[in-house]
């Protein structure tokens, strides 16, 4: 097979001879590649070039307020931003907040979205069910900039709606983005509004694959809701969940407008999240030899999620 | 019989918390755009007040909220438009097309997903720097192709592969070209996929705060997110304004969203259940 007339040899070639190659049944060697071109190669220089220019400069010294014409510019300085980086107390402190501040959102995003979801697919109520499985795509939609600043209304100290509901509970009013545990716990309940439908809409959609027959068999061989949870619906549940979990951890990786927008990372660093730390190291400090060393252990730390997702959930398709 | 009509009602009450909790930041936004400053700063807040048009006259006196809904929506179409036109074909490869190396670059194109801004943030400020693009909508546009196109290509492959392909075999064996195959059968058949994923690259451009926020800083090009945000400097805060740019901003999109929630719902949970 010589490759550049394969289109046109392909038009040409009659049926049966097209039918009979069995390795391109009907196309040429090179027609993928037409297909797929325009898409790999804008892709790869938007994205792949900007990391390895990423690399690049996380290996110099390399501060924006400097001016190039220097004497020594921006000199090569090997390894020195990981090292930097990795006895940095800050970096480290914000991604073990980043870590935190999973564990504080997933879990209740999961426990809420499997009762969402059962409660979504329990027969009655039909149309109710109908307007709150639609409703559960506003939080979703909701620009992130925009949930940060109705975040700082809700848990405005002096005229916030937050203390009001604090105080129908008994709770004396607090200064929610004034202390590190308010801030820290108003990040999160922001979080999981915005996310919990996620979860709960993943759930349904497992929920929704249990065969009608084997469900109905399972409501009257049972009375318990509680077994039939367990035996027939939680096994289609739990494929989502894993990819509950890796997809919200790359999210909570990427978290910055909601956060950026409610705290700026304080008071002190007690929403200092790793997204709002980096930004704050390149576009305040602007040491962005460093952030590029932070960018990228970031970059390998979200590749190797990446790949437990794709390993995990796309082994079939080849 | 008691029994289940209690587990009925618990049910029917149990809807309405979670229809409360899903809408009630989106309404206290609206509600908050429609009030005065001094029924926004009342203590303990108000739920029942008079509503006032003011703050929507307010910001769209001014032109910075009309020019920023206009450049985000400029913004917003391009990149979504371009990103149909490269993610399709793409598409079309990796659901009909057998050749080595395909799952690596499938892998490749949905891994683009979990990647974050802030990694590419860095480097793209220094590039466009250098080449000029700092300030102009091009920038984002470009830089928007690095979630939008994984996007369209992830939803229309699967899409595509739901085509029968005798269609294709019929269609070749009666001389259509490949382009004519994917012209005339799999992008018409496979219309609704590619309006998701559309929807999809609009919405998240729409929405996008961080690449804005870094590389556009003259006021005539601002995103509607970037100017939103930009209310929140200064001793006393115009809520109302700020309220009202949030609708603005929130408003068309969540309506346009639980239009084709159904849609929406597919595919945000693609993937995840297979």
């Amino acid at each position: 097979m010589t490759s550049v007339p394969q289109n046109l040899s392909t038009r040409l070639a009659p049926p049966a001879a097209s039918g009979a190659r069995r390795h391109h049944p009907g196309y040429g060697r090179w027609t993928p590649f037409f297909f797929l071109a325009p898409a790999v190669i804008v892709l790869f220089s938007i994205g792949i070039y900007p990391t390895l220019f990423a690399i690049a400069t996380s290996f110099r010294r390399y501060n924006i307020t400097r001016r190039a014409d220097q004497q020594d510019g921006f000199p090569f300085v090997g390894f020195d931003n990981y090292f930097t980086v990795l006895h940095d107390r800050g970096f480290w402190d914000s991604l073990l907040l980043t870590g935190k501040f999973y564990l504080s959102v997933v879990p209740v995003q999961i426990a809420l979205g499997i009762l969402i979801a059962l409660m979504l697919h329990r027969p009655g109520w039909s149309l109710l069910r109908a307007i709150t499985r639609v409703s559960l795509v506003v939080p979703l939609a909701t620009t992130y900039a925009v949930v940060g600043l109705i975040g700082r209304l809700i848990f405005n100290r002096d005229f916030g709606v937050a203390n009001q509901f604090m105080s129908w509970l008994g709770v004396s009013s607090s200064d929610w983005l004034g202390n590190p545990t308010g801030a820290f716990l108003a990040i999160v309940v922001m979080d999981i509004w915005q996310w919990t439908p996620f979860v709960a809409l993943i759930f349904l959609a497992g929920l929704s694959m249990v065969p009608v027959e084997i469900e109905e068999a399972a409501r009257l061989e049972t009375k318990s809701p509680w077994a039939l949870l367990r035996y027939v619906q939680l096994p289609y549940m739990l494929p989502g969940l894993t990819a509950i979990l890796i997809l919200r951890s790359a999210d909570v990786l990427k978290l910055f407008d909601t956060v950026f927008v409610m705290t700026r990372g304080g008071p002190g660093a007690a929403t200092d999240l790793i997204s709002i730390y980096v930004q704050r190291v390149g576009f305040k400090v602007f040491d962005l030899g460093l952030a590029s060393a932070q960018a990228i252990l970031l970059l390998i730390l979200t590749i190797v999620l990446s790949r437990l997702y794709i390993h995990i959930f796309y082994q079939e398709i080849e | 019989m008691a029994a289940t009509r209690i587990g009925s009602l618990l049910h029917a009450l149990g809807l309405l918390i979670v229809l409360a909790f899903a809408l009630f930041p989106f309404y206290w936004m609206v509600t908050s755009s429609l009030k005065d400053q001094t029924e926004l700063l009342a203590s303990p807040p108000v739920w029942f007040f008079h509503p006032t048009l003011s703050n929507y006259m307010d910001i769209f006196a001014d032109t910075k909220v009309t020019t920023a809904v206009l450049n985000s929506l400029i913004v917003a179409v391009s990149t979504t438009l371009l990103s149909v036109i490269l993610g399709t074909p793409a598409a079309y490869a990796l659901a009909r097309f057998e050749f080595r190396g395909k799952a690596d670059l499938w892998f490749w194109f949905i891994s683009n997903r979990m990647i974050s801004p802030i990694v590419l943030a860095l480097p793209v400020y220094l590039l466009s720097r250098q080449v000029g693009l700092l300030n102009t909508r091009l920038v984002l546009v470009l830089i928007y192709l690095t979630f939008n196109l994984p996007i369209v290509v992830w939803i229309c492959t699967d899409q595509f592969r739901s085509i029968p392909p005798d269609l294709e075999q019929s269609a070749r064996l009666e001389g259509a070209s490949q382009f004519d195959i994917f012209w005339r059968i799999y992008l018409p058949l496979g219309l609704p996929g590619v309006a998701v994923s559309a929807i999809f690259a609009f919405i998240f451009s729409w929405n996008e705060l961080l690449y804005a926020l870094v590389l556009i800083t003259s006021q005539g090009l601002k995103t509607a997110p970037v100017v939103a945000t930009n209310f929140m400097s200064g001793y006393e805060l115009p809520w109302g304004k700020i309220m009202a740019t949030g609708t603005v901003i929130v408003l068309p999109v969540t309506v346009f969203a639980m239009l084709v929630s159904r849609h929406m719902i597919r595919g945000l949970t693609m993937g995840a259940t297979k």
